[in-house]
C-alpha cells in the first residue's frame, strides 16, 4: 500500500516534467522535423541569378549554376560555377561542406587554368560582393546552430514558429538569428540576421516556394536587405533538377576543370 | 575558322619580322588536321544525335599601355608601349556534355616590338570525358603548381615571355592527355608530340638582355628538333587537410641555354633535353596555406635541385570590414647558387594580398623578391577592379632594384615599368 502510493507519487511528480518540452527541445524538434522532410533528395542542379542592388539602385547581374549531392551523416558536396559577370567566367568552386569542422574547398581559376586548394575559414565575408555572406548560402546541418523557440507567429498570414538560433561553427559573422518556419510544410520564411555586435544586420525573405518529386520544397526568389547599409540583393533560381544520378564522381576536384 | 586563325598566325607573324615563319607553317599544318578530324567528328556526331547542343563565344580585347620608367639600356626601345589584345573563345559540348570542343586563339599587336605582335592557338582541343577517365586531344593548357612566387613544376606548356615577364602566360601545347581518376589519386599520362619555344622581347622590346635572343637561330639536343615526342606522368591526390602531387617529365627543356652566337651579336636558345621530377605539397588548416613546391632537373649539361616553400595566411574582414589581408612568405631556393641560371637561388618572398569583397572585386597583390646575399629586390605590383558588368581595369606594376652584375635581373635593371590596362570581356 505505502510503496504504491509513493509510486504514485513520483508519477504524479513527474508527468508533468516529462510533458513540458522546454523552449531549446522545441526548437530542436522544429529544425529536425524541417530538416527530415528535406531528406532524400539525393542530388540537385539549379541557375541562380544574382541582382545586387545598392543605395542609389544600381545594379549589377551574376549569374551562376549550382549543383549539389546530399551526403548522408555529413556535409552536402557543392559545385558552383560563374558564367557571368564575364571576366570571372568559368571560375568554379568546389566544396565538401561539414557541420562543425571545416569545410574543404578548391577553386579553378580559368585564365592560368589552376585549381587551387583555398581556406573555408571565410564565412562571414561576402559571396561575390552581395549582401549574401558564404555562411549564409552554405549547406544546412542541425549540428551547426543550438535552437531556442521563441513564439507562435502569423507572418504574411502563414502561422509560423519563430526561433532563435545561435551559430556553433567557429568564424560566424552573426550573434544569432531570428528565423520564421511555417507550420504547415516547415519551410523558412524569414531569417533577421544580428552581427557580432548584436545589432540587426540583416533581413533575409524566401518566397515563391515550388515543390518537387512531391515533397522537397524550394524557395525560387530569396532576398537580402542590409539593414545597415541600404544595400540589397536578389536570388532567382530557376531550372531545378532533381535525382539526376549525380554522384561523388561528379564533385571531384578533376571536375572543376571541365565546368562551362 | 582554324584555317583562318592559322592564316592569321602567320599573317601577323609575317607582317613582322619574318620571324619564325617557317616554323609556324608545320605546327599550323599539324593543328589544322587534327582540327579537320576534330571537327568532323563533331559533325558526324551533330547529324547523329538529337541531343540538345550547347555552343557559345565568350572571351575578351583589351588595351595596354606600359610605360617604362627610365630610358632603355639599349638604344632601340621606347618608353611608352601600347598594345591590343584579342582573345575569343569558342566552346561547344554534346553528348550529354561528355564531349566538347574549345577553340581559343590569342592575338596581341604591340606597337613597338615586332616580337611581342604574335598570334598563338592557346587551345584548340577535344575533349571526351567518362566517369573515371578523360581524353583530351589537340592543343591545351595544363597548370600544375601551389606556390606564388615562382612555378617550378610548371612545365608542359611553355612560357609566352613577351606576354609578361611572370612567365605566367603560357604557349598552347599540342598534347594527347589521358587522366584515369581512381581512389587513390589521378594520374594524367602526357604525349607531347610538339615542342613550343620560348618567345623573347626583339630589338625594340623591352625587358631584354643586350644581346638580343635570336628566335630564329634556335637548336636542339635532339636530332628530333621541335618534333621530339615529350612524355610526362603525374599523380595527385587529396587526402583531408593535404593536397598533393608527384610528377616526372621526359623532354626538352622548356628554359633553353641562351649562347652567344660567333659573330657576338645575338644569343641563340638552345634546348635540351631533361629529365625532371617535380613534387608539390599544399596544407590547407583554418587561414593558414603551407606550400612547397621541389624539383630535381638533369639535363646533359647540368643537374640541380630547386624548391620553392611558405605560407599564406588570411586575416578575414579586418577590423569589422570585408576586407580580407593575407600576408605571403616563400622561401626560393636552387642549389646551383648561380644568379645568371636563376636570380632566386637563395631569396625570400613577401607579399600582401588585399581582396576588397566588393561588387566590383576589387583585389591587390604587392611583393617583393628579395635577395639574401646582395642587396637585389624585384617590388611586384597588381591590382584590378571590374568596371560596371563588362569591364575591367587592370594596373600592374614591377620594379627593379639590382647591382649585382652577375645576376640574370641585372639585365633588365632599368626595365622598371607600370602597365594600365582595360579589357572588354563579351
Amino acid at each position: 500500500m505505502r510503496s504504491w502510493m509513493i509510486t504514485l507519487i513520483l508519477l504524479l511528480g513527474l508527468l508533468p516534467i516529462a510533458q513540458a518540452e522546454t523552449a531549446e527541445e522545441k526548437g530542436l524538434s522544429i529544425i529536425v522535423e524541417s530538416d527530415n522532410r528535406d531528406k532524400g533528395w539525393q542530388d540537385s542542379s539549379a541557375d541562380m541569378l544574382m541582382t545586387l542592388r545598392n543605395k542609389k539602385g544600381r545594379e549589377s547581374i551574376r549569374e551562376i549554376r549550382v549543383k549539389n549531392l546530399e551526403v548522408e551523416g555529413d556535409g552536402d558536396k557543392g559545385l558552383t560555377v560563374f558564367d557571368r559577370p564575364r571576366d570571372v567566367k568559368g571560375t568554379a568552386f568546389l566544396t565538401y561542406s561539414h557541420a562543425l569542422v571545416p569545410d574543404e574547398q578548391w577553386i579553378f581559376l580559368p585564365a592560368l587554368k589552376r585549381v587551387k586548394r583555398i581556406s573555408s575559414s571565410n564565412k562571414s565575408g561576402p559571396f561575390m560582393g552581395s549582401e549574401f555572406a558564404y555562411e549564409d548560402i552554405s549547406s544546412f546541418e542541425v549540428e551547426k546552430y543550438s535552437y531556442v523557440y521563441l513564439r507562435d507567429e502569423v507572418l504574411d498570414g502563414e502561422d509560423c514558429f519563430v526561433l532563435e538560433t545561435r551559430p556553433l561553427y567557429k568564424h560566424s559573422g552573426y550573434t544569432k538569428s531570428t528565423v520564421w518556419i511555417d507550420k504547415a510544410e516547415y519551410r523558412i520564411q524569414k531569417i533577421d540576421f544580428y552581427d557580432r555586435k548584436d545589432s540587426l544586420l540583416k533581413i533575409q525573405r524566401f518566397s515563391d516556394y515550388q515543390q518537387y518529386l512531391g515533397r522537397y520544397w524550394r524557395a525560387h526568389t530569396m532576398v537580402m536587405e542590409n539593414q545597415q547599409n541600404g544595400k540589397s540583393t536578389t536570388l532567382k533560381w530557376s531550372n531545378y533538377t532533381f535525382q539526376a544520378g549525380l554522384t561523388d564522381k561528379d564533385f571531384e576536384k578533376n571536375d572543376l576543370k571541365r565546368q562551362r | 575558322m582554324l584555317r583562318n586563325v592559322c592564316h592569321s598566325v602567320l599573317d601577323t607573324e609575317s607582317n613582322g619580322y619574318d620571324y619564325n615563319n617557317s616554323r609556324w607553317i608545320p605546327a599550323c599544318a599539324r593543328m589544322t588536321r587534327n582540327s579537320v578530324l576534330i571537327i568532323g567528328l563533331v559533325l558526324s556526331l551533330f547529324v547523329s544525335t538529337s541531343n540538345v547542343l550547347a555552343s557559345e563565344w565568350t572571351g575578351y580585347s583589351a588595351a595596354e599601355y606600359r610605360y617604362f620608367q627610365h630610358q632603355s639600356l639599349n638604344s632601340d626601345p621606347e618608353q611608352h608601349d601600347l598594345s591590343f589584345v584579342l582573345a575569343p573563345e569558342f566552346y561547344h559540348e554534346w553528348d550529354e556534355g561528355r564531349q566538347s570542343l574549345i577553340i581559343a586563339p590569342f592575338l596581341r599587336i604591340d606597337s613597338e616590338d615586332a616580337e611581342r605582335t604574335h598570334a598563338d592557338l592557346r587551345e584548340a582541343r577535344w575533349l571526351l570525358s567518362e566517369d573515371d577517365w578523360e581524353l583530351q586531344l589537340g592543343v591545351g593548357k595544363v597548370y600544375w603548381g601551389v606556390t606564388e612566387s615562382q612555378h617550378l613544376v610548371d612545365v608542359i606548356n611553355q612560357t609566352d615571355l613577351v606576354e609578361n615577364s611572370d612567365t605566367e602566360d603560357k604557349l598552347g601545347q599540342p598534347m594527347i592527355n589521358l587522366s584515369l581518376f581512381q581512389d587513390w589519386g589521378t594520374v594524367d599520362l602526357f604525349v607531347l608530340p610538339y615542342f613550343r619555344e620560348r618567345t623573347f622581347a626583339g630589338k625594340e622590346g623591352r625587358l631584354r638582355s643586350q644581346l638580343v635572343v635570336d628566335t630564329d637561330k634556335a637548336h636542339y639536343e635532339s636530332g628530333a628538333k621541335q618534333h621530339h615526342v615529350d612524355l610526362a606522368i603525374r599523380w595527385s591526390h587529396s587526402i583531408g587537410d593535404w593536397d598533393m602531387a608527384l610528377s616526372h617529365f621526359y623532354g626538352t627543356n622548356r628554359e633553353p641555354v641562351l649562347q652567344i652566337n660567333q659573330t657576338f651579336t645575338a644569343l641563340n636558345p638552345y634546348y635540351e633535353i631533361m629529365n625532371q621530377t617535380g613534387f608539390e605539397l599544399q596544407n590547407t588548416t583554418e587561414a593558414w596555406l603551407w606550400k612547397l613546391e621541389a624539383i630535381r632537373r638533369e639535363t646533359s649539361s647540368e643537374t640541380f635541385t630547386a624548391l620553392t616553400g611558405g605560407f599564406e595566411y588570411t586575416f578575414y574582414g579586418v577590423f569589422d570590414s570585408d576586407l580580407d589581408v593575407g600576408l605571403i612568405g616563400e622561401y626560393l631556393f636552387d642549389d646551383r647558387n648561380d644568379e645568371l641560371a636563376t636570380p632566386f637561388e637563395d631569396d625570400v618572398m613577401i607579399g600582401t594580398r588585399i581582396t576588397w569583397n566588393d561588387e566590383q572585386s576589387s583585389e591587390l597583390l604587392l611583393g617583393v623578391i628579395q635577395d639574401l646575399d646582395s642587396s637585389d629586390a624585384a617590388w611586384n605590383i597588381e591590382a584590378s577592379r571590374r568596371l560596371g558588368n563588362h569591364w575591367k581595369a587592370s594596373l600592374e606594376g614591377r620594379f627593379f632594384s639590382v647591382d649585382e652584375t652577375q645576376s640574370a635581373l641585372y639585365q633588365i635593371r632599368a626595365d622598371d615599368y607600370i602597365q594600365l590596362e582595360f579589357a572588354r570581356y563579351f
